[in-house]
């Protein structure tokens, strides 16, 4: 019955498996199982449902419960007018640049400052970590200035994808994320690789990042969400109406849009993440929640 | 016997030495510099990019904010956009909002992911779905989420959600976003259903690294379900609890789209600018970049003010 009956929590499993534990154990479930459902799918259902309601269903009181006389022309308006498609693909595109660089360069630097730990590579750890503490808004104007006018090369990045790319890879959380999970992999494996010969790229491709799969899961679908959450940037430089982000596209017409329009992009717009992350879900909490060798 | 200290996991006894730096014999001066440059050779490519997107333009964003450029022509002005910024009707509404916004955001959207993690921690049912269902609205584009709650859920009628919902249980009903005093709530709850999956979700898995033998031991010492969670599981996930404050500090500081979005950027009598949206409006609307990088600037020494308190309290602890 139990799922994992290995772990001990805060309450005992026998004392939540018997009289009045058990009662407590199960109302609660039920409780917050339907408290959820309410509060994290009720807004999904009333938005999917509500794109499918007509101009006057929306504005009555009470609001109904079903739409009495769907109108799937919302979703197709919707589809045509923004130019859906487009703005899809270009999220998508952004979103797998910024996985791949980030897995690349943040693996390697992270590896680096776990294991090969250069002079200055803690100098190097720490102002990285000082980022954090620096909201993008603080850099949002330097950071823009930058990009139309790249220091020494003098490139304008302005409607280029590696705008969105190149200033996600500076992200001192994955690197911290990577760091803790690599300090945990056993130095005697490395000892052992230095034995056998192997160099420090191959130690790093054969023994790290195999270890390292629930955690590059992880740092992935940041990437993933980061771009597909991230608006004011991709705004100001994808300007561009073919370069525009899905967000970003939605919200420039929404102004001279029916409302239940901009609700039927914005359902649209949601739908491919949510599949990815239902399919995915698996990897993404285990990742997350056994993290592999220590976490 | 009361349980003031429960043994932290131990920790190395120093740092231990990289393999490629130790070993039986010396190594040499040549080998040295060789492992230090391939450490070096991983690290370029992330560096380079800290360098010219965050370490190069928070230099640049100090220095343009004593500068202004006008045609073309980059003159010294001392401290002429931030007078000119403070002189601004909006600039104290900003900050009183954003201060508020991030201590309400504390409040709910802090404290309220730990205690889910630590509830769906103890579930051995269902465990999969709830995460899901927490986790899903992380992955809506924050858009489309904010469009849901501008347009169905704060809609000032009865026919808006939370309205519908606020008759039926014959509670007064809100005007929501066109109401001064409920402008804030109302974008903290939309921000922290957006937002609140990835902090259960970090919690969860810090909360699964806790030894099972420090409950036993301290429920064999008679603690309490609440003198558990404050003596064992707090103390153990210290570290993420801290880390995710700071990180959420930094994250509500810079409130902007949910103003946007479901204000229209300032909001009724101005109840919803926020300090991060006037930034974009002098950087990108008033085409005054250099007053956009000086309240930058004051949002870093606001920042660095409160991690200093930050710092002292999290010292005091030890």
């Amino acid at each position: 019955m139990a799922q994992d009956s290995g772990t001990r929590t805060l309450i005992s499993h026998s004392q939540l498996s018997r009289g009045r534990g058990k009662v407590i154990y199960w109302t609660l479930l039920v409780v917050v199982v339907a408290g959820f459902t309410l509060v994290f799918l009720g807004p999904l259902y009333w938005m999917v449902t509500g794109a499918l309601k007509s101009g006057q269903e929306i504005a009555q009181t009470p609001p109904s419960l079903f739409p009495k006389d769907p109108q799937p022309q919302n979703y197709i308006d919707a589809w045509n007018n923004l130019a859906l498609a487009k703005l899809l693909f270009n999220t998508f595109y952004y979103a797998i640049g910024a996985v791949l660089f980030q897995l690349v360069l943040d693996s390697a630097a992270a590896y680096s400052l776990s294991k090969l730990r250069p002079i200055f590579g803690n100098t190097i750890l720490a102002l990285m970590l000082g980022t954090l503490m620096i909201p993008a808004m603080v850099l949002i104007v330097p950071q823009y200035v930058t990009v139309l006018d790249l220091p020494i090369l003098h490139i304008n990045l302005l409607d280029s994808p590696f705008a969105i790319w190149l200033p996600m890879v500076a992200n001192a959380f994955n690197i911290f994320l990577l760091k803790r999970f690599f300090d945990s992999i056993p130095e005697e494996l490395m000892a052992a690789a230095l034995m056998d010969g192997a160099s420090s790229l191959r130690t790093l491709w054969s023994i790290i990042l195999p270890l390292s799969r629930p955690i590059l899961g992880v740092v992935s679908i940041f990437a993933v969400t980061a771009v597909w959450k991230d608006f004011l940037w991709p705004k100001l430089v994808m300007p561009s109406p073919e370069t525009r982000t899905v967000s970003v596209g939605i919200y420039t017409f929404a102004g001279g849009t029916p409302m239940n329009v901009v609700i039927a992009a914005s359902v649209i717009a949601a739908i491919p993440t949510v599949i990815i992350f239902l399919i995915f879900q698996r990897n993404i909490m285990s990742g997350l929640t056994t993290g592999g060798i220590k976490g | 016997m009361a349980i003031t200290a429960v043994p932290q996991a131990p920790r190395k006894p120093g740092r231990p030495m990289s393999p490629y730096a130790t070993g039986p014999q010396r190594t040499s001066l040549g080998r040295k510099v060789r492992d230090n440059l391939t450490g070096h050779a991983f690290l370029i490519g992330a560096v380079l990019c800290f360098v010219v997107f965050s370490w190069y333009p928070m230099v640049r964003g100090i220095v343009m904010s004593f500068q202004r450029t006008r045609r073309g022509e980059t003159t010294w002005v001392g401290w002429d956009n931030y007078s000119r910024l403070i002189a601004d009707p909006s600039f104290w509404p900003a900050w009183k909002n954003t201060l508020y916004f991030t201590v309400l955001a504390l409040v709910l959207g802090y404290a309220v992911p730990f205690f889910v993690a630590i509830l769906l921690n103890e579930f051995r049912h269902a465990k999969g779905y709830l995460r899901v269902l927490v986790y899903l609205p992380v992955m809506l584009p924050p858009a489309s989420a904010l469009f849901l709650f501008k347009f169905y859920a704060y809609d000032p009628s009865e026919a808006g959600l939370f309205n519908a919902i606020l008759k039926a249980l014959h509670l007064p009903t809100s005007q929501w976003m066109q109401s001064p005093e409920m402008t804030m709530p109302a974008m903290v709850i939309a921000s922290t259903w957006m937002n609140m999956g990835g902090a259960v979700l970090i919690y969860l898995a810090s909360l699964q690294n806790i030894p099972g033998e420090l409950y036993e031991a301290a429920e064999l010492d008679g603690a309490g379900i609440w003198r558990r969670i404050r003596h064992v599981t707090i103390p153990q996930t210290r570290l993420i609890l801290a880390l995710l404050a700071m990180l959420q500090i930094v994250a509500t500081m810079q409130l902007f789209i949910e103003p946007l979005i479901l204000a229209n950027g300032a909001g009724a009598e101005d109840s919803a600018t926020s300090v991060a949206y006037l930034i974009y409006q002098h950087g990108f609307f008033q085409n005054d970049l250099n007053g956009a990088a000086a309240l930058g600037v004051i949002m870093l020494v606001v920042l660095a003010g409160f991690s200093a308190v930050y710092v002292r309290l999290t010292a005091k602890q030890d």
